[in-house]
């Protein structure tokens, strides 16, 4: 059969992949209105863990719709900044909600707020409304269409403003103005980092069990914005984005066998990741991007082997009898944890970032696979195969398991980037249908992330710049 | 900066089409003439009954005849294994005797798993299947280089269910003939 070439214009979020300049990370540099409230002392968080939410779980915030000085045409959803301002607090309160530690209110069942109280809120009226934190925005359009959205955080008990930002950006990407507001409440209030302005690759499936058409997919962290990469032709499994979002690794059957491919987003081209014969499989980044992790087969023996992600010389990094799969760094490279059948059953080794000092590190009834390092560094997600297959987290040095799920089929878990949120992929028992969920670290705030069909193998990239 | 529509060009790819069921599909016409014998067909084993090339038969080393000359086109595993039991080895011993009949074909073997698995675990346990049953063709005298190994995971089952049965049927390689 002839190679056909599918031709498909996307819009594509170029600028995702590229350094913002107008988008400051710190909010001071953008001139806000000051509020009249006293600043609160930057204490750095509130003290608490998400890993003990008993006390977040309560916690209200108010949510209003972001008002703007005056409404004029934009390309953002709504059509013009008023409709916009609500869109806005209505995506930071889903942020919110959605992540299960905060009980917010959002701006469908508030009452709207004036400009000019956006900086001088009105706390006795919210106190009223037993609201114990208050965020508040505006939305104003610029020049070349350009929206400046601020963000306010205010203590309502305490009449204090806690933490504020403002962002410029393009009508295109007005959501990421509202992640970015519900990321700074979310760690001002939770002392974790962000994660919320972050970007999903995932495998989207559909068509019947035996003949289930795979398409390498992106979305945002709220299932937002969704795009198809590939077209479904050949099929596609385990993206992980690069770092910097430029680039996915993932396989794929497009010459006919299975292959590790590093996609560029830019260009829309892709190449293998090694021109060695053999199938490749499980691609995955070092923290700094430089290099790629993947497993080849030869002869049937899997081995794990680094490429710089540029190109070049691949370096083997085990040699045993079996399948030595996967790998996930530890966040500063020096580790890597992956999974090996040398002792006869799949279990996770740990190994240093040169192969040396290869040993295991699982020894838990049943079979572990699927290890994958959290960015901070304290745990590690793996799947379970005890019985079912389920998703758990154990301490580095293998102790410590706890499972976070207990379904019929949930594997390959992945990180957010703050480390706080396993995602995972479940299969229904029978007819296989597949979806995506998120659960924190105490396993109980477990939640199904939207997608427009069947999704598989999740990949979390890093919070956006 | 603004903007820009990316063009995602991929080349689509023929993928491979499992062809089990074909064989009765291959039907020729009666007033055909009868296909000639191949030469190498008396150089076959006692113990395989012929494939008779007959007039409604299928064709002498197509896959139809694969299909219709083996005890099976399929080996089947145990749960997390890869040997070849006895009752594979009787069907890949019936597999080499075709492939010395028709030594110009080559063959790809599918390796698949069943659904029990971690994805890309079983990506990699179906190579090892198919290559157990390479290597045991290997073993009784077909040229490695007439076989090509591909692994499918757990993405392709053949049985639907989530039993032990359907597992068992799904956990298995699969010769196909290429040309």
């Amino acid at each position: 059969m002839k190679p056909m070439i599918l031709n498909r214009a996307r819009r594509a979020v170029l600028y995702l992949a590229l350094a913002l300049p107008g988008l400051p990370a710190h909010a001071q540099q953008q001139p806000l209105p000051a509020s009249s409230a006293p600043q609160a002392a930057d204490s750095g968080g509130l003290t608490g863990s998400v890993t003990d939410d008993s006390a977040w779980r309560d916690l209200g915030i108010a949510i209003p719709a972001f008002p703007t000085d005056r409404s004029v045409a934009t390309g953002a959803d709504g059509g013009n900044t008023e409709a916009l301002g609500r869109n806005l607090a209505r995506v930071v309160f889903s942020d919110l909600k959605n992540n299960g530690l905060f009980k917010p209110t959002g701006p469908d069942s508030l009452p709207g707020i004036g400009y000019a109280e956006v900086a001088a809120p009105a706390f006795a009226g919210w106190r009223a409304r037993s609201a114990e934190m208050l965020v508040q925005g505006f939305v104003k359009g610029g020049a070349n269409g350009q929206l400046t959205v601020g963000c306010y955080l205010y203590d309502v008990a305490l009449g204090k403003e806690l933490a504020r930002q403002g962002y410029v950006v393009s009508p295109v990407e007005w959501r990421r103005a509202a992640h970015k507001c519900a990321d700074m409440v979310y760690s001002r209030l939770s002392g974790e980092s962000p994660f919320f302005d972050s970007k999903i690759a995932y495998i989207a499936e559909t068509g019947p069990k035996d003949h289930r058409r795979k398409q390498l997919a992106i979305m945002d962290s709220d299932g937002a914005n969704h795009r198809f990469i590939t077209s479904g032709q050949a099929v596609a499994l385990t993206p992980r984005y690069s770092p910097d979002y430029r680039q996915i690794a993932y396989l794929s059957y497009v010459d006919g066998r299975p292959r590790i491919y590093v996609y560029d987003i830019g260009t829309g081209h892709q190449h293998l990741v090694t021109e060695a014969k053999g199938p490749t499989f499980a691609p995955r980044w070092s923290p700094d991007g430089k290099y790629i992790l993947y497993s080849m087969a030869i002869a049937g023996n899997t081995d794990i082997y680094r490429v710089p992600a540029t190109g070049g010389q691949s370096v083997r990094l085990t040699n045993t009898p079996g399948i030595n799969i996967g790998g996930s760094y530890s966040p500063d490279g020096r580790k890597i944890v992956f999974e090996s059948d040398r002792g006869g059953s799949q279990q996770v080794y740990v190994m240093n970032a040169d192969g040396s000092g290869q040993h295991r590190i699982t020894f838990f009834g049943g079979r572990a696979a699927t290890p994958e390092w959290s960015p901070r560094g304290d745990q590690i997600a793996f799947t379970c195969i005890c019985g079912n297959l389920r998703v758990a987290v154990m301490d580095p040095d293998g102790h410590n398991r706890r499972f976070l799920t207990d379904s019929w089929q949930d594997e390959a878990p992945t990180w957010s980037p703050n480390g706080r949120i396993v995602q995972f992929f479940r299969t229904e028992r029978g007819t296989g249908h597949t979806s995506i969920w998120q659960v924190d670290l105490t396993g109980r705030n477990e939640r199904r992330l939207k997608t427009p069909v069947d999704a598989s193998d999740p990949a979390w990239g890093p919070v956006l710049p | 900066m603004s903007p820009s529509p990316v063009f995602v060009r991929l080349a689509g790819v023929s993928l491979l089409i499992a062809s089990v069921g074909l064989a009765g599909c291959a039907h020729k016409p009666k007033e055909l003439p009868p296909q000639p014998v191949s030469a190498s067909t008396s150089t076959q084993s006692e113990a395989m009954p012929p494939a008779q090339p007959q007039q409604s038969g299928p064709v002498p080393g197509s896959e139809a005849d694969f299909l219709a000359s083996v005890i099976s086109d399929t080996v089947h595993f145990d749960t997390d294994k890869y040997g070849i039991d006895g009752e594979s080895e009787g069907i890949l011993r019936s597999q080499a005797q075709w492939l010395a009949r028709y030594p110009g074909k080559a063959i790809t073997i599918e390796g698949h798993c069943d659904e029990r698995g971690t994805r890309e675990y079983n990506l990699a346990l179906g190579e090892r299947r198919a290559n157990a049953a390479k290597n045991y063709l290997i073993g009784l005298g077909v040229d490695a280089s007439r076989i090509n190994t591909i692994s499918y995971g757990k993405e392709r089952p053949v049985a639907l269910g989530s039993d032990e049965a359907a597992w068992a049927k799904n956990r298995r390689a699969v010769t196909i003939t290429v040309n």
